[in-house]
């Protein structure tokens, strides 16, 4: 690993872009393309190629496995629980309206948090995924 | 244009026994798939597919191959009956396509139900701009929840078949 | 006529491409590649569904006459993700049977089974 210089001096540049576009595509999905989804599997594609370069154990000290597992079942207990609030405001399940004193705002408000949630969800699921293949090629 | 490239790649596809470059087609394939998209204004689709289908699928199946090596062997039975069951299929599938409407035709049955509603409500109803996000997160808000989870369930069906779990017990013990 | 359906047709080629690979190849890995062509021929049969003539993305801009359909696009939206999350899961299960049997191979798989 240690003699792909080149490979490393690209990465380290490219790296915190790709973090940043991926922060970029999750909270401007409302206004242009992007969204909850593309922005998680950008997110885990610039961890992936962190850890394909520098190796899988500086990966999992940035990001342990532990951190990957909780923040998985957070992205979806954000999602229902944005639902569970809304019912408890006085709406339906998902009825964002009630959120603000302006249906609109309300909606934008919901549509982002639900947005953050499925983001949260899909970057670290594939994140736990890639984990899950390359930690089993470790310990073969 | 595009999709003449997509058929040569699938055949191509076919025709390898090498897993790896098998492997390399795919991420191609799903690059053009991509593109295509992008012809047919699907903006959103097109950016998933390039992140999907280039990257997190093809590191994924290369992984697998370090895992179960990557040569195929040659099938020790005939082409013709899966190429025959193939054939007729589609076939049948052509025939079905003789009473789809005409591309991109404005009056086609998918758009005269609930995509004006769409179009026309939502960016009053929700202030956003972008009716992807809108139809995907408020009024589509049950599904993708539904999405979310089965994504939440493949990763957890993935790590308890990959055995993490084990490894860390047997890490603590 | 004959070039309006053209897409639809494509994607028959490319769903019987991937169905063929899926019935023929006894590879698991390469099954599972044979799956994928044939989803994103369904994701190409959505998205040109959802094509208008003269139609724009689906993102509100002045000056727009006429939009794409949004639904086809959120549908295959989730689709995408769901199906790589599936494609894991279904080259995890790849991977435990070559632990198991030693072999991706389905013939020899079938042999070992049969053996036993």
């Amino acid at each position: 690993m240690t003699h792909h210089v080149v490979l490393r001096v690209v990465a380290k540049l490219i790296i915190p872009l790709i973090l940043l576009f991926a922060l970029y595509v999750q909270f401007h999905g409302d206004y242009g393309p992007g969204g909850g989804f593309q922005a998680g599997v950008i997110f885990s594609a610039a961890l992936i190629l962190y850890a394909l370069v520098f190796g899988l154990d500086s990966a999992q000290r940035a990001v342990p496995t532990t951190a990957v597992r909780v923040l998985m079942a957070l992205g979806v207990l954000l999602y229902g629980g944005v639902g569970i609030t809304s019912m408890l405001l006085g709406g339906n399940f998902l009825e964002y309206d009630v959120f603000a004193a302006e249906p609109a705002a309300g909606q934008h408000l919901g549509i982002l948090l639900v947005e953050l949630g499925v983001g949260i969800t899909v970057s670290t699921t594939m994140l736990a995924i890639f984990y899950a293949f390359a930690g089993r090629r470790a310990a073969r | 244009m595009l999709l003449g490239f997509l058929v040569v790649i699938a055949i191509a596809i076919v025709r390898l026994r090498n897993l790896v470059a098998v492997i390399m087609l795919t991420g191609i394939y799903s690059l053009h798939a991509a593109l295509f998209f992008v012809a047919l204004d699907a903006v959103d689709v097109a950016f998933t597919e390039a992140a999907v289908g280039a990257g997190i699928s093809t590191v994924l199946m290369l992984a697998t191959l370090g895992l179960v090596g990557h040569e195929e062997s040659r099938p020790s039975s005939r082409a013709w009956l899966p190429l025959a069951v193939v054939l007729v299929t589609g076939g049948a599938l052509v025939f079905a396509t003789l009473d789809m409407p005409r591309f991109g035709d404005p009056d086609a049955p998918i758009h005269r139900h609930v995509a004006p509603r769409y179009i026309i409500d939502s960016p009053r109803e929700t202030g956003l701009p972008n009716m992807v996000t809108s139809v995907l997160a408020s009024y589509r808000g049950y599904d993708t929840l539904g999405e979310t989870v089965v994504i939440f369930t493949a990763g957890v069906g993935v790590l308890l078949l990959l055995g993490g779990r084990r490894r860390d017990d047997e890490e603590q013990e | 006529m004959a070039l309006s359906l053209y897409n639809y047709w494509i994607v028959i080629v490319l769903m019987m491409t991937g169905f063929y690979i899926v019935i023929r190849s006894t590879n698991l890995v390469k099954k599972i590649v044979g799956l994928n062509i044939f989803q994103t021929s369904v994701f190409i049969l959505y998205i040109s569904m959802g094509k208008v003539e003269g139609g724009t993305a689906p993102i509100v801009t002045d000056g727009a006459t006429a939009y794409s359909n949004p639904l086809p696009h959120v549908l295959i939206l989730t689709a995408i993700v769901v199906g790589v999350a599936t494609t894991a899961l279904g080259l995890t299960l790849v991977v435990r049977i070559k632990e198991a049997y030693g072999s991706v191979d389905e013939e020899a798989i079938q042999r070992q089974d049969r053996e036993a």
